[in-house]
């Protein structure tokens, strides 16, 4: 029977893939025609979602982006041979966004269907948990030492040392925590996968706890994502039903069971001590650190406290080796990041790359400028929390360390792209009330400082003392850089701080006569 | 939906969750879900079963931006206000929509029926401007299509 893929990611959904998944069956029933129609995540290029594809003895023939209209047109032109269409993409693999990407994390979504874990098998899937079973804990974090992993959610602490260190705490109840609490606009690679390849996750999350010897682990997912949220946990029963969670792991033994718990729409809890809080039925008030999560965690024992694409990582390092991850990447940035173009972006999507590419390559030409045809005149990398870049800093590599030294940061990946219409006070002013409505409230700079910093861009924004309230926030960011408690506070200066460094008539335009509009 | 308040209905929910591990958040989740809000009588029941104060129940629901402490209009539309959305036009269309529709951010209509709500990202960020009207998610939300989406709940 010929098999038809349509995703069912919640961004498919959001342009109409349930539509069009119905319309495709009403057609194939008023046509006779079987069809076997597998619903899967997202192959991550949203620009041509609804991405429909068709199984070929070539490979598999996209089209897209199809509406409900595009159905019978598609049924008479043959698509279910790999026909042409005017919607006709080829082989989805040939794409040249999807061509040239490493997806090593990424592999599988798109591909497979969600829950079959027998598919997820036959394309690779826990291998790399039998090879970290045989191998023992010790050579499980060697391996992933090897890989030279970091922490994906923005800190990019090496993942291996994290899992020693809770390895190695002589306390027998631990935990694995997976930080699914994906906030940051901009960034949506946590959803696809949890949509797209919940198993994923689920083994190497499985790998984590093994090598540490944690027997329960939760994953923090954010409310706003149901339907994520929903595929895990019907992953996770599957699993269980297998052998793979539960008393003992691949009848190894050892037991590690896995819930899902639900946000509640705060952003804070993204920071991983906030994150710890609110697990345990507390507001989520960021800790001081020390002491760290690895010993001191989630109800004061040793944590493993990882982004979800961190753990995603785990199953390639495992059955591919260390080495095989670290051949990716630059300097200290070893592997792949999985980019995400978003906003004003014409090709927005998912690209996972090895690090070491230019900014400018990311945005120009895998994103193809901006949707409206304006040009690019800033991109907001890292989130709420990251740094404006001007076209000027396009020549910035693609690296921990490099971002870092142009001021900026990776953070979980995102990259938000916006035109020359764009008001670079009214975004610095946006960080600061962003700050003042997420703040946690437990230290003084980002509290106080995030309302006040509003308050003193609005003053420059209308055009008061600008020289000197320019000054005043430019203090404050230092205030709130150094004195902050978490990352929430500590980082929102640099969108500010940018904005004011790189778009600096944005700031003084209200002096201008011409300013009135 | 929003359902009378119930005792036994609370209690059970509570029941239910209590061997859990840091069970507030869950149950204060499937109370909301039940009664479509966190009634007073709520808090004060589970500050009793689980053995806290009522304060510090209070604390928490305070704290989440998702509980409510009044029941919301029968549908809800949560506009993302976030960056990806702002730079496709997102706050332009929602300052329309308010407008027309005589309402703040968070508010609702007069006779019950729509509670217009900011949310800080649903992950569309590719599809931008997105929102997400009861449980659906809508993205390319242009202001024609945010228009047609009233519409139907109209």
């Amino acid at each position: 029977m010929i098999r038809v893929f349509i995703p069912r990611d919640a961004a498919a959904l959001a342009v109409g893939a349930d539509r069009v998944a119905a319309a495709m069956a009403r057609e194939a029933q008023a046509r006779g025609l079987e069809i076997r129609m597998i619903r899967t995540g997202s192959r991550g290029m949203f620009w041509l979602e609804v991405l429909l594809e068709v199984e070929t003895p070539a490979g598999r023939v996209g089209y897209g982006p199809v509406t409900v209209a595009d159905v019978p047109g598609l049924f008479d032109a043959g698509f279910l041979t790999g026909a042409a269409h005017e919607k006709s993409l080829g082989l989805v693999e040939e794409i040249p966004f999807l061509a040239r990407q490493d997806r090593l994390t990424f592999a599988r979504c798109g591909v497979i269907d969600p829950l079959d874990l027998a598919d997820y098998r036959a394309h690779g899937g826990y291998a790399g948990l039998s090879r970290a079973l045989a191998l023992g804990a010790a050579e499980t974090i060697a391996e992933v030492k090897t890989s030279g992993l970091r922490g994906r959610g923005g800190a990019g602490f090496p993942t291996g040392i994290k899992w020693e260190t809770v390895r190695t705490a002589p306390v027998l109840q631990k935990y694995v925590i997976c930080n699914a609490d994906e906030g940051d606009s901009g960034t949506f690679a946590d959803r696809m996968l949890m949509e797209g390849d919940p198993f994923s996750l689920i083994e190497g999350m499985t790998i984590a706890a093994m090598a540490v010897g944690a027997t329960q682990g939760y994953i923090y997912v954010r409310s706003e994502y149901p339907h994520a949220i929903r595929s895990l946990n019907a992953a996770i029963g599957i699993a269980r039903a297998a052998g793979l969670l539960g008393p003992s792991v691949m009848n190894s033994g050892d037991a590690f069971e896995l819930e899902v718990r639900v946000g509640a729409g705060a952003y804070v809890c993204g920071e991983e001590t906030a994150l710890l809080e609110s697990l345990e039925g507390k507001r989520g008030m960021v800790r001081a650190k020390p002491p760290i999560p690895a010993l001191q965690g989630l109800f004061g024992k040793p944590t493993v406290v990882n982004n979800l694409l961190s753990f995603a990582a785990i199953p390639f390092i495992l059955e591919n080796g260390g080495q095989a991850y670290a051949a990716y990447g630059m300097g200290r940035s070893r592997g792949t990041m999985p980019v995400q173009l978003a906003g004003n972006v014409k090709h927005g999507g998912l690209f996972e790359t090895a690090f070491g590419i230019t900014l400018g390559e990311l945005v120009e030409v895998v994103g193809g400028g901006t949707a409206s045809g304006r040009p690019v005149r800033a991109v907001q990398a890292g989130g709420p929390l990251g740094a404006y870049f001007p076209p000027g800093l396009f020549n910035t590599l693609y690296d921990y360390e490099e971002f870092t030294a142009a001021g900026g940061l990776i953070g979980h990946g995102g990259l938000v792209l916006f035109d020359d219409t764009v008001d670079m006070a009214r975004m610095a002013r946006f960080a600061m009330e962003f700050c003042a409505h997420e703040s946690c409230g437990k230290c003084t700079p980002c509290r106080i400082g995030s309302t006040r910093g509003a308050e003193v861009i609005d003053k420059i924004m209308a055009g008061v003392e600008v020289e000197k309230n320019l000054a005043l926030v430019q203090d404050l960011c230092e205030t709130m850089k150094f004195g902050s408690l978490c990352a929430l506070g500590g980082f929102t200066p640099y969108p500010v701080l940018s904005a004011i460094r790189h778009f600096p008539e944005d700031f003084t335009r209200a002096q201008l006569p011409v300013a009135a509009e | 939906m929003v359902r009378g308040w119930d005792s036994g209905k609370a209690e059970a929910i509570i029941t239910a969750n209590l061997p859990a591990e840091g069970a507030l958040l869950p149950i204060l989740q499937e109370i909301q879900a039940e009664f479509g809000y966190i009634p007073e009588d709520a808090v004060r029941l589970v500050a009793a079963r689980l053995n806290l104060s009522r304060a510090e129940v209070h604390g928490v629901v305070s704290f989440y931006h998702d509980f409510r402490h009044a029941p919301a209009g029968r549908h809800v539309l949560k506009l993302c206000r976030a960056e990806a959305c702002q730079a496709m036009g997102s706050e332009a269309n929602a300052k329309a929509l308010l407008q027309r529709l005589g309402l703040g951010w968070g508010e609702t209509s007069q006779d019950g029926r729509l509670t217009v709500e900011p949310v800080y990202c649903l992950g569309l960020c590719a599809c931008a401007p997105s929102a997400m009207l009861d449980d659906e998610l809508h993205g390319r939300l242009d202001a024609a299509a945010l228009d047609a989406l009233l519409e139907e709940i109209a």
